[in-house]
């Protein structure tokens, strides 16, 4: 009998603790969720919680803080998924009404949806008012633009068609780490070399991984015109050389890890720091894992554009946009300043190992892969990225990576491209 | 005198008041406790359903707002969706393993500790443990347990298959295109097995000794004993089993969520692919998919409710 009243107290006081801890996260929640109550609050939403996006964020908030002594910087970001769980935090808020006074998105055909629903503003005026149109090259302004109108500040560039390889890995194979490819056909030679010699030829991971090399092998095998054809509706998915494309794409898949599903893109490039796969097709953010790791650019590691792809830049950027009904215009018109300055994007690429859209921004002190990429960026052709959400409205990503995951249990070719055509259908009349 | 009069009346109206009172204050009292219980479940559970339900009618296929009306052409194109089928015979696949594993573990274990195994108590905690483990947190683990990289790369259990000489087992296991939803199963299963043999074990232990003593005196053999005096009594048991292991079947979504994420193919059910379709913002088709779970689910328990309203009222 006492024994079960002293396990009876001890779950109560259990309880009354959890009860306790509840409110006191409650209470967190509202301070740091009210963010629109004052007018120096500037809130910002995004996903970039952790890691090297973390990092590139508090570089930026420093720059504001200085810029702006009368607003203060609240952090809005949530956490997971990649962000999608920050996406759907957000669609519930300015569906109620509830805007941030600024939130993260894709640069490009990701925020359609936005537009479509009347939830951003358009900011050509205020691009033409405060000079950004010079700030920015011609061929990103051309691909923010939809119908017309510019509707966020880019704050970062990323490169998606780059592939890394491990020089040591490469000799092991009879290969030269600093030869080039011309096309897939010569890069698919190689990689057989590589799976003659016993390693993971490709590395790759989960299912939107697996739509980003779809993406490069589309840019390689169909060029940069056809490719941007794609989105425009000039281009035919049913057409033969989007076959030959998919094929290839079929190709390189069998020459990948079997349990490319359990990984994500770190585990993948990591496969390539370790020295169990020759080469990953990743974005440049992967540049922060090799260096994280201790490698040298060049001797370690090399990078180079896809093969097929030299002289064209896939592009994606994260933008920041200005809501409709923001509760604080003033603030967020701050933050786009800062986001658009020189100086802000110096602060925020070098952390985060991207390169700053804003071509006044000082590079001199950026790393040797970013070097590279800052050259291309002025000189290559640009195209936007499909698995970034800069090509493709959301909708039509998740068809293209509901249809490329399916391909990825199945390997039916035919199967994936009539996929691929019902979703332009779909999508690009909309 | 005159008081007199009124006499008759006195001793008859306070009975009546007090009896009045008596009435208000058993009425009163229990519907004050249930009213927050009452508003709460009319709002957040029937009024939610509710509004799911006409989302489901909607043309509405974007983060905008709703273009009108579509009447059943969401569930039309729902069920004329490939992978919308797809993901339904996956949660058939499932939901019958969990099912048929729990019941069969869970009933074994039972069964060998009612027969008086040694260390019942060890065991039954043992058996129980997963139970207090999150699917979130067990998923983790399986995903590299589940790893179905094969030969010099694989890990968990396919490097656990090589090791001992059994490459034969090695499998790619839930990146399998038709059986892969079998192998979240197995995860499930081992969390709550335990959980199906404690209901067992209350079962057993819930039959008086006097059944079996007056069976075994009958002449019945242990079979018999088995077949015709414990089964239909742990039948109740049993349906509570299939239903409870049942709903938490057709709900199934961390455990995918944790091991192949929402995207991979060949472990699509209905509660992942609602979440897809959630997150891109087609509410019209994820709120169908919900009603078509919804319904399925309450296949499922409108029957057992019904009975057991009926069982009670019988009493």
């Amino acid at each position: 009998m006492r024994a079960t009243r002293t396990s009876l107290a001890a779950g109560l006081a259990a309880l009354t603790l959890l009860a306790v801890s509840a409110c006191g996260g409650d209470d967190g929640g509202e301070a740091g969720g009210g963010g629109g109550g004052g007018s120096a609050e500037v809130e910002v939403f995004t996903w970039w919680a952790e890691g090297s996006e973390k990092e590139g964020l508090d570089a930026l908030v420093e720059v504001f803080d200085t810029q702006n002594a009368d607003f203060e910087f609240v952090n809005g970001a949530v956490a997971g998924g990649a962000g999608s769980d920050a996406k759907n935090v957000l669609a519930s808020r300015l569906q109620t009404n509830d805007p941030p006074a600024t939130f993260q998105a894709h640069a490009g055909a990701e925020l359609t949806d936005y537009i479509e629903a009347g939830q951003i503003e358009g900011l050509s005026t205020m691009f033409e008012e405060k000079g950004w149109n010079e700030l920015f090259p011609e061929g990103l302004l051309e691909r923010l633009q939809q119908d017309g109108e510019i509707y966020s500040v880019p704050s970062n560039i990323h490169r998606a068609n780059v592939v890394w390889a491990n020089s040591s890995v490469l000799q092991e194979a009879g290969l030269d780490p600093k030869a080039t490819y011309a096309s897939l056909d010569e890069w698919i030679a190689a990689l057989e070399k590589v799976e003659a010699a016993g390693k993971i030829p490709l590395s790759i991971a989960t299912d939107w991984t697996q739509v980003h090399l779809l993406e490069t092998v589309l840019l390689a095998d169909l060029g940069a015109e056809a490719y941007n054809g794609l989105w425009d509706g000039t281009t035919d998915w049913a057409g033969a050389e989007v076959t030959a494309a998919l094929e290839d794409y079929a190709t390189l898949l069998e020459m990948t890890n079997t349990d490319r599903q359990s990984l994500d893109w770190q585990d993948a490039t990591q496969l390539v720091i370790d020295g169990e796969a020759a080469f990953n097709v990743m974005g440049d953010w992967a540049e922060a894992a090799f260096a994280t790791a201790g490698k040298t650019f060049d001797t370690d590691y090399v990078a180079f554009p896809v093969p097929g792809t030299d002289g064209v830049f896939d592009f994606l950027a994260d933008s920041f946009t200005m809501p409709v009904g923001s509760p604080n215009p003033e603030g967020t018109e701050a933050w786009l300043d800062t986001v658009a300055s020189a100086e802000g994007q110096e602060a925020f690429n070098k952390a985060k190992g991207s390169i700053p859209a804003n071509i006044e921004a000082d590079t001199a002190e950026f790393g040797p892969y970013q070097q590279t990429a800052i050259e291309s960026w002025t000189n290559d052709e640009i195209v936007s990225s499909l698995a970034h959400g800069a090509a493709a409205s959301v909708s039509w990503l998740t068809d293209v990576t509901a249809a490329v995951a399916k391909f990825g249990s199945n390997n039916d070719v035919a199967e994936l491209q009539e996929s691929l055509v019902a979703a332009a259908e779909t999508h690009a009349a909309s | 005198m005159t008081t007199t009069s009124t006499t008759p009346v006195v001793p008859v109206t306070p009975p009546q008041r007090r009896l009045k009172r008596r009435t208000t204050r058993a009425w009163v009292g229990p519907v004050l406790l249930m009213l927050p219980t009452i508003v709460v479940l009319a709002v957040f559970v029937y009024g939610l359903i509710g509004a799911n339900l006409l989302t489901s009618f909607q043309d509405r296929h974007t983060r905008g707002p709703s273009e009108g009306w579509a009447g059943f052409e969401n569930y039309r194109l729902l069920f004329a969706d490939d992978t919308f089928i797809y993901s339904l015979r996956n949660l058939l696949f499932y939901t019958v393993t969990f099912l048929l594993g729990t019941l069969v573990l869970g009933f074994l274990w039972a069964w060998l500790l009612e027969r008086g195994a040694k260390g019942e108590s060890l065991f039954r905690a043992v058996y129980l443990f997963p139970m207090a483990v999150s699917f979130i947190a067990s998923g983790v683990v399986w995903r590299w347990l589940l790893n179905n990289a094969e030969g010099e790369r694989s890990s968990g259990l396919n490097r656990l298959f090589g090791d001992l000489g059994l490459d034969f087992l090695q499998n790619p296991w839930w990146t399998h295109e038709r059986w892969g939803i079998i192998a979240i199963a197995v995860p499930a299963v081992w969390q709550l097995s335990g959980y199906v043999m404690a209901l067992f074990l209350a079962g057993f232990r819930g039959i008086p000794e006097e059944l079996r003593e007056a069976a075994r005196i009958d002449g019945a053999s242990e079979w018999q004993l088995y077949r015709h005096v414990l089964f239909p009594q742990l039948s109740p048991v049993a349906l509570s089993a299939i239903i409870i292991i049942g709903h938490m079947s057709l709900k199934v979504f961390d455990l995918i969520m944790a091991i192949a994420g929402q995207t991979n193919y060949t472990t699509q059910v209905p509660a992942t692919q609602m979440w897809i379709e959630f997150t891109r913002g087609d509410y019209a088709k994820a709120s169908a998919i919900g009603m078509v779970l919804l319904l399925i689910v309450a296949v499922l328990i409108v029957p057992y409710l019904v009975a057991t309203y009926r069982q009670e009222r019988r009493r």
